[in-house]
């Protein structure tokens, strides 16, 4: 018997980081800026996150106060990915060079900072604990909604989660409004579709790329935070966060650059992505890898049939990937 | 206040700049990486910046050994990169560099596994190749076939088509493993040994590198004088101006991800057949996309790859080295070339443009990099 009662919950905590993965990056492609070191980012942001909360849960030794607890490691998170897409944005906007291989690096780079540090925190610091598992800030993390236990189903669907999860989904409608219906989100996306045109028209290009960017950079960090304090419990594993980022990125398209549709997008990906642990195969452990294919399967379609069917809503920003040069014709 | 000040800074684009300089550049952002690569590790490991080298030198070159081991993976990252470059040099953005190079790999285990025992040698040897390199392509060639017809974005088609090959793979390895349910395939045809490359004068990796030389002239050649070679840079430059030249650009794509493809299976069939003997999931170890680095870095030049994948390798190496010694994690070598590639990227902008600064008497003066 297929589970929906336990399959939803699961596909609603796996799809949180590619629903903020998925909106950051979505920002940033809308203003032109294809950010491939979304991956990358999003280590640096969950190793940033679980740096604050270690040093923090070492100085006050178990006694953990909730709201420094969760305010540490989120503020930490920002700022790391912060640094990173102001790296991103120096080296594409200020210095014009590729972003693709920026992206590319980035990732490369992230992804060894977030391993290197999460597997030698503790020879680095020289402290006595075998693993990193932050279980007392993970728990502040996770906490859900007191009276979801009241509720039954109901409450084991919706109510269940940490508070991240419901920040995620606010981020994604306000993301959606302010690019649909603000001057701002207007700005961006002139900037996204033709650059020369909106620097015309008295359009910031820099001022408006860096934010987009940055911004996008600092949710999908989040994104890392969530997953290493509350989806894994605080328990920091190298790798373990896998390829999350190029999913989300992949989820960018799926959702056609909307991020209110990449909440029930999100959703159906990590459906997808936990399919094969309740479809049952019998005990054969192969046809399970298979299952595994389909979010990307499934991404390749949709990549193809918006190609095919060319609708203009539906296509990329016109000017994504391309650097900006006033003084190029 | 004046209101006609001129900015502080100006940026103009260089008409051109003679490559004595150009590379000149380069090295000087390979220096101030170096230095910033030394301070972040003394701030880690608490070494002097020269005993910090010294280590990487070792790990890099210390014993025969090492020097075999770094020119095996030399040769192999320089070989899926010679892969992308014909499709970089069009600006097809292959990110799929992985799943070509594991599909390649796919195919000669499951040659070596089937047939290892019913062929003989050399015919084996025959199979092998071809399924790799069939297999490699036809991966490649499935995104151009859609860019070209229906003009599909290809950098995130590549991308997906990476971890669809990877499955592919985790698949067979739960199917073929040895013994059951260690998740692992095991080195193949251990005793048997077919399918193996043979070892050259005693070295086990010197038919690699030769190989990869091989291709490495071979690219030279057909990117510089054959007639798909200038198609493709035709097509690399501008579609519309390679369209009224009367070159097809649909079947110009296809072809040159075919034989991009080829060449990234062509390597996955060096690493099972030549020195791994075996398939796991994590074969490619990011090789595709260093493989883009160390050719955007090159400029597409095959030859100038050979030392820009020498570098890439070298940190790789040098890294693993302090770290194992310092009994840090490995990841430590990630970090490094993170932040090499960070200033050599970056420097590409001194290159390509010119800065101004504005002077006290409105005159500019040119900074000369």
């Amino acid at each position: 018997m297929f589970d929906l009662i336990s399959f939803i919950p699961r596909a609603v905590v796996q799809s949180v980081p590619l629903l903020l993965g998925c909106t950051g990056e979505t920002i940033s492609e809308k203003s032109g800026s294809l950010n491939l070191g979304i991956p990358g980012v999003m280590y640096v942001g969950a190793i940033s996150g679980v740096i604050a909360s270690f040093f923090y849960e070492q100085s006050c030794g178990g006694q953990v106060n909730p709201a420094l607890a969760i305010i540490f490691p989120l503020l930490a998170c920002l700022f790391g990915s912060l640094l990173m897409g102001l790296l991103f944005c120096f080296l594409t906007v200020t210095l014009r060079v590729n972003q693709n291989v920026v992206g590319l690096a980035m990732t490369t780079f992230g992804i060894g900072f977030g391993n290197f540090f999460g597997g030698s925190l503790i020879k680095l610091t020289d402290s006595e604990v075998p693993s990193i598992a932050l279980s007392a800030t993970s728990h502040c993390f996770s906490k859900a909604l007191p009276f979801a236990d009241d509720l039954g189903w109901f409450g084991k669907i919706f109510l269940s989660y940490g508070f991240l999860t419901y920040v995620a989904i606010a981020i994604a409608l306000v993301t959606a409004y302010i690019l649909k219906k603000t001057r701002t989100g207007l700005h961006i996306r002139a900037i996204g579709e033709n650059p020369a045109t909106a620097d015309a028209a008295g359009i910031n290009i820099t001022k408006y790329k860096y934010l987009s960017v940055c911004i996008g950079c600092m949710i999908a960090g989040l994104g890392g935070l969530y997953y290493v304090m509350d989806y894994a419990s605080g328990v920091w594993s190298n790798d373990a966060f896998g390829d999350r980022g190029w999913l989300a990125i992949a989820l960018v398209i799926f959702t056609l650059w909307r991020p209110n549709i990449a909440i029930f997008g999100s959703l159906l990906f990590a459906g997808l992505y936990i399919l094969y642990l309740f479809v049952p195969t019998g005990g054969n452990m192969a046809v399970k890898e298979l299952y595994k294919m389909l979010p990307y399967v499934v991404t390749i379609i949709v990549l193809v049939v918006t190609g095919m069917r060319n609708k203009r809503e539906n296509q990329p920003p016109e000017a994504l990937g391309l650097p900006y040069f006033r003084e190029d014709r | 206040m004046d209101k006609n000040k001129s900015p502080l800074i100006h940026i103009t684009k260089r008409s051109d700049i003679p490559w004595q300089r150009a590379w000149l550049i380069r090295l000087f952002a390979l220096v101030l990486a170096f230095v910033v690569c030394a301070i972040v590790t003394t701030l880690l490991t608490g070494l002097d910046p020269l005993s910090v080298y010294q280590s990487m030198f070792d790990g890099a070159f210390g014993s025969e050994r090492k020097v075999w081991i770094l020119g095996k993976e030399l040769a192999i990252l320089l070989c899926v990169s010679l892969g992308l470059t014909p499709a970089f040099k069009m600006k097809f953005w292959n990110l799929g560099g992985e799943g070509q190079v594991l599909i390649g790999a796919l195919a000669t285990a499951a040659v070596m596994l089937y047939l290892g025992e019913r062929l003989p040698g050399p015919l084996l040897m025959i199979v092998m190749f071809i399924g790799a390199v069939g297999a490699g392509a036809i991966w490649a060639a499935i995104p151009a076939f859609f860019k070209a017809r229906w003009n599909t974005n290809e950098t995130l088609f590549t991308l997906m088509m990476n971890y669809v090959a990877i499955q592919l793979v985790a698949f067979f390895v739960i199917v073929w493993e040895v013994p059951k349910g260690s998740g692992k395939v095991g080195v193949i045809n251990q005793t048997s040994m077919a399918g193996w490359l043979p070892t050259i004068g005693g070295q086990k990796y010197l038919l690699i590198i030769l190989v990869v030389a091989v291709i490495t002239v071979a690219m030279h050649i057909y990117l510089k004088y054959s007639k798909h070679g200038y198609e493709i840079s035709v097509v690399g430059e501008s579609v519309n101006t390679a369209r009224y030249v009367g070159i097809k650009t649909g079947k110009v794509i296809v072809r040159t991800l075919l034989v991009s493809g080829a060449i990234c299976g062509l390597a996955g069939w060096l690493m099972v057949a030549g020195s791994d003997h075996t398939i796991t999931t994590t074969l490619a170890g990011g090789r595709g996309f260093l493989g883009i680095m160390v050719s955007w870095l090159a400029q597409f030049s095959p030859f100038a790859m050979i030392a820009t994948s020498f570098l890439l390798t070298f940190m790789a190496r040098g890294a693993s080295e302090i770290s194992t010694a310092f009994q840090l994690n490995h990841s430590f070598a990630d970090i490094m070339t993170g932040i090499i590639l960070f200033f050599v990227i970056g420097c590409e902008f001194f290159i390509h443009y010119k800065v101004h600064f504005r002077t006290k008497e409105g005159k500019e003066i040119v900074d000369h990099v």
